[in-house]
C-alpha cells in the first residue's frame, strides 16, 4: 500500500521509539519532541530550541534533535469525555460544489492512518427520486445532538461531549457492533481483522481524540478531527477539498471556514437554505447541508474519470435511473 | 422417603435411566461433544482472526448468532411460561412433562447467551459490562433480565427436585458413590415433614408466578434491542408482545418433540399419554393463531403504509427472489400447519403434530433470521459498495459450526441432565393418581 510506505518515515518511528527514553515533556513542546538517542546519527544544526523537562528544568536542544510530530494534541481520558468548554462544533456541506473529487476520502484516510476500504467519510451519489437531478452526497458522522448511537451503548464507550461530538473510545468498546445497528446512517466501521497501521502509530498512545490506532474487534467513525481543533487547525478533509465544500466551525463563535473563505454560519445556512439530512428521524445532526442549486459542476464530472472500481458502486444511478 | 405404589411404579421404570449410562449414551455424547469440539475451533478462528471469519460485516453487523440467541431465549419459555403457567392453575396433567419443560427452559437459558457473546468483538473486555454500566442501553436492561431469570429458572427447577433427589437418595441405587453423595447434597435434608413439604409448596408456588412476569420481561428487553433502533422493520411497538408470543410458541413446539423422543426412548407410553400431545397440541394452536395475528398485523400495517424505508424491508420480503420463498416458509410452516394438524380430528396424532412442530421450530428459526437481516441489508443511504459480502449477509462455516455447536450443547446437556434425574418426576405424584395419571385433566390439587 503506497499510503502506508509514506507514513512509515523513519523520522516518526525514531520519534515514538526515543520520545519515552528523552522524556521530555510534551506539554511544553506542543508539537515537538526530542529524538536524542537516534540510531542514525543526526548532525546538529546549531539552533537552539528551549524545552522543559518533566523536573520543571530548562533545557537547550539543538533543533535537529528535533521532529514534528501529529497527532500530539493528546489530551487526559477525562477531558476527551467532557470536551471542549464553550465550544459546539458544527459542519456545513455545500452540495452545489462537490464533484466527487474524493480528496476529502483520501485526506481522512492519511490523517487516520485507514487503509482504502475503511472510509469514514464516504461520498454517496443521491437521487432522491425518479425524476430529481442525482447529486453529490458527502457524508461524514453527523455527530447527532440525539444521538441514537450513544443511547443503545453498554458501557459508555461512546459519548456525546459538551462541544457537540460524538466520540468513542476504543480501549472501552466491547465490539457488540449495537450501535452500528442503531446509526440511521451507517456511519460507523468496525475493524472485523486486526488494523494494520505503521509500527509507531500502533504504539502510539490512544485517545479517542485521535482514533489512533485502531484496534481489532471496536467500532470506529468520523471524529470531527478534535485534535486538529485544540490545534486551530481544520479537518483534514476540509483542508484537502479543492472546492472549499466543507465549512467547519464553532456555533457558539457563529463561524466557519472551509480554509479559503470564513463566514457567519447563521448567515449561511439562512441564505443557502441549508437542511439537515433525515431531520425527521429527531436526531438532530450536527451537519447542516447547502441544497445542490446553481451547481459548479455537472455531475458527470465526478464519475467519468473513477477507476473502475469506484465507478460501479453509482453505475445504478448513473445510467439507469432511481435505485 | 416412603413412596406410594404408583411413585414406586414410575420410579421403576425410569431406574435403569438414571443407573446407567450405557454404549449408546454415550455414542451420542461423543457425537455431541464432536460438534461442541468443530465449534470450538470455529470460535478460536474467529478470536484469533476477527470477525472477518464470519459473515458479518459494516451493514449486516449481527446475522446468525443473534438469530440463535433469539431462538434459544425464545425456547427457554417451554419450563418458564407452560410449566409456570400450568403450576398455577393446578392443571394435573402437567405434572409428567414439566421436568422436561424446566430442563429445556435452563439449559436454553444457558446457551442462548452465549449467542451474543459470539458477536461481541472484545471477548476480553466483558468485564466492562458490570464496571462500566449504562441503564440507558437496552444490551445492560437485557445483561440484567437474563440474570434473573436465568437464576429464577434454576430455583424453579432445583424446588421440583428436592424431593426426587431426597427419593433417590433413599432408594439404594446402584450407582457409584459420588452420584449417591452428589444427591445427598442436593437433597438438602428433605425428610418429607410437614413443614419442610410446606415451605417446598409455597416457595414453588411463588416462583411459578414469579417465572412468567420475568420471562415475559426477558424477551420484551430482547425485542427491544431491535425495537428501540430507527430501522425499518424493527422500530415496531407490537415488538414487546410479538416476540414473547413467538417465544412461548416455540417453546411449546420443543416441548412436544422432547416428550415424543423421550416416550419413544424410554417407552413412556403410560405417563406420556397421546393426550398431553393433544393438550399441548391445542395450546401450540392457540398460540399459531395468536402468532399468525400478530404476524398479520405488523406486515399488513408497514406494507399498506408504505413509507420508503419500511417499503424497502417489505420488498425483500414479499419477493421470491430475495426472502421471498423464506418468508412464506415461515407462514406456511410456522403458521398454518401447526394449527390445521390439530384443529383436522384426523391429523391430530402424537406423530404428526410433533412433525408439526418440528416444522413450527425451524419456521421460528428462519423468521428470527428474516427479522434481523433484511433490516440491515436496507440501509437508509444507498449502499453504493462494490463488495458483495457487505451488500449482502451470507453465514459462513464459522457461523454454522458455532450454530451446530450450541445445538449440540443442548442435547448433550439435556442427555447428562436426564441420566442425572429423572425425567418424569416422581415426588409430584400424590396418592389420588393411582390410575392413569396425567389423563385426568382440571381435577384440581388438594
Amino acid at each position: 500500500m503506497k499510503q502506508q510506505e509514506e507514513i512509515n518515515d523513519n523520522s516518526r518511528r525514531d520519534f515514538i521509539k526515543t520520545a519515552a527514553i528523552a522524556g521530555i515533556a510534551t506539554a511544553a513542546c506542543g508539537s515537538l519532541a526530542c529524538s536524542c538517542s537516534s540510531k542514525k546519527p543526526v548532525q546538529p544544526v546549531g539552533e537552539k530550541v528551549k524545552l522543559l523537562s518533566p523536573e520543571g528544568e530548562i533545557v537547550e536542544i539543538d533543533s535537529a534533535y528535533l521532529n514534528h510530530q501529529e497527532h500530539m494534541a493528546i489530551v487526559s481520558k477525562l477531558e476527551a469525555r467532557e470536551g471542549m468548554a464553550g465550544k459546539k462544533f458544527v459542519m456545513v456541506v455545500d452540495l452545489s460544489r462537490c464533484k466527487n473529487a474524493r480528496k476529502c476520502v483520501s485526506a481522512c484516510q492519511k490523517w487516520h492512518y485507514r487503509p482504502q476500504e475503511t472510509e469514514w467519510l464516504t461520498v454517496k451519489l443521491m437521487k432522491d427520486s425518479d425524476k430529481a437531478a442525482p447529486y453529490w452526497f458527502p457524508k461524514q458522522c453527523f455527530h447527532c445532538d440525539n444521538p441514537p448511537c450513544v443511547k443503545v451503548c453498554p458501557v459508555d464507550a461512546t459519548f456525546k461531549r459538551q462541544d457537540g461530538l460524538v466520540l468513542i473510545d476504543n480501549e472501552r468498546c466491547i465490539g457488540c457492533k449495537f450501535c452500528m445497528a442503531a446509526c440511521p446512517y451507517s456511519t460507523r466501521v468496525f475493524n472485523w481483522t486486526d488494523p494494520v497501521m505503521p509500527e509507531a502509530i500502533a504504539n502510539q498512545q490512544y485517545s479517542p481524540e485521535t482514533g489512533i490506532p485502531a484496534r481489532v474487534g471496536t467500532v470506529e467513525k468520523c471524529d470531527f478531527c478534535p485534535d486538529r481543533s485544540r490545534e486551530g487547525l481544520l479537518p483534514p478533509c476540509v483542508e484537502a477539498c479543492p472546492n472549499g465544500v466543507f465549512y467547519f466551525g464553532d456555533e457558539n463563535e457563529d463561524t466557519v471556514s472551509n480554509g479559503d473563505e470564513t463566514v457567519s454560519f447563521t448567515q449561511l445556512i439562512k441564505d443557502r437554505a441549508a437542511y439537515r439530512f433525515q431531520e425527521e428521524l429527531g436526531t438532530k445532526p450536527r451537519v447542516y447541508y447547502l441544497p445542490p442549486k446553481d451547481r459548479q459542476f455537472p455531475v458527470e464530472r465526478g464519475y467519468e474519470n473513477l477507476p473502475d472500481q469506484l465507478k460501479a458502486r453509482f453505475r445504478d444511478v448513473m445510467e439507469g435511473g432511481a435505485e | 422417603m416412603e413412596l406410594n405404589q404408583y411413585q414406586k411404579d414410575i420410579f421403576e421404570k425410569q431406574k435403569p435411566v438414571i443407573e446407567t449410562y450405557g454404549k449408546k449414551t454415550w455414542g451420542w455424547t461423543i457425537f455431541f461433544l464432536l460438534w461442541i469440539l468443530v465449534g470450538g475451533y470455529a470460535l478460536y478462528l474467529q478470536v484469533a482472526d476477527g470477525h472477518i471469519v464470519t459473515g458479518m460485516r459494516d451493514n449486516v453487523v449481527w446475522g446468525l448468532y443473534i438469530a440463535n440467541f433469539i431462538f434459544f431465549i425464545g425456547i427457554s419459555y417451554a419450563g418458564a411460561v407452560i410449566s409456570g403457567l400450568l403450576h398455577i392453575l393446578h392443571v394435573e396433567w402437567r405434572k409428567p412433562i414439566i421436568r422436561i419443560a424446566e430442563i429445556i427452559t435452563v439449559i436454553a437459558t444457558m446457551i442462548g447467551p452465549v449467542f451474543i457473546l459470539l458477536c461481541v468483538g472484545r471477548l476480553d473486555r466483558l468485564h466492562h459490562l458490570f464496571l462500566y454500566p449504562r441503564l440507558q442501553s437496552p444490551i445492560t436492561w437485557d445483561v440484567l433480565a437474563i440474570t434473573t431469570y436465568f437464576t429464577g429458572s434454576v430455583i424453579f427447577l432445583y424446588l421440583a427436585l428436592i424431593k426426587d433427589f431426597a427419593i433417590y437418595r433413599d432408594a439404594k441405587l446402584n450407582i457409584p458413590k459420588w452420584k449417591q453423595k452428589l444427591y445427598s447434597i442436593l437433597a438438602i435434608g428433605y425428610r418429607g415433614t410437614p413443614s419442610q413439604k410446606r415451605h417446598i409448596k409455597i416457595s414453588t408456588d411463588l416462583m411459578a408466578i414469579m417465572i412468567i412476569p420475568l420471562a415475559i420481561i426477558v424477551h420484551s428487553v430482547l425485542s427491544w434491542i431491535f425495537g428501540m433502533t430507527l430501522r425499518p422493520g424493527w422500530h415496531s411497538s407490537i415488538f414487546g408482545p410479538y416476540f414473547v408470543l413467538a417465544a412461548i410458541y416455540s417453546g411449546t413446539g420443543v416441548l412436544i418433540m422432547a416428550m415424543w423422543v423421550y416416550r419413544k426412548m424410554y417407552k413412556l407410553n403410560s405417563l406420556l399419554t397421546d393426550q398431553h400431545f393433544v393438550y399441548l397440541g391445542y395450546i401450540m394452536m392457540v398460540l399459531g393463531a395468536a402468532y399468525g395475528y400478530f404476524t398479520f398485523s405488523e406486515y399488513l400495517t408497514a406494507w399498506f403504509g408504505s413509507a420508503k424505508w419500511d417499503n424497502e424491508v417489505i420488498e425483500k420480503l414479499f419477493t421470491l427472489e430475495y426472502y421471498g420463498g423464506w418468508f412464506l416458509f415461515t407462514n406456511i410452516a410456522g403458521i398454518l400447519l401447526p394449527i390445521l394438524v390439530v384443529a383436522i380430528p384426523f391429523t391430530r396424532k402424537p406423530g404428526l403434530i410433533t412433525i408439526a412442530s418440528f416444522f413450527m421450530v425451524i419456521a421460528l428459526w428462519v423468521k428470527r433470521y428474516l427479522i434481523i437481516v433484511p433490516t440491515l441489508e436496507s440501509t437508509l443511504l444507498p449502499m453504493q459498495d462494490t463488495r458483495p459480502e457487505y451488500i449482502k449477509y451470507s453465514a459462513t462455516w464459522v457461523e454454522w459450526a458455532l450454530t451446530f455447536a450450541g445445538i449440540a450443547t443442548f442435547f448433550l446437556l439435556f442427555t447428562l441432565l436426564s441420566k442425572f434425574v429423572t425425567i418424569i418426576p416422581i415426588s409430584e405424584f400424590g396418592d389420588k393418581e393411582k390410575t392413569a395419571a396425567g389423563t385426568t385433566a382440571s381435577v384440581k390439587e388438594n
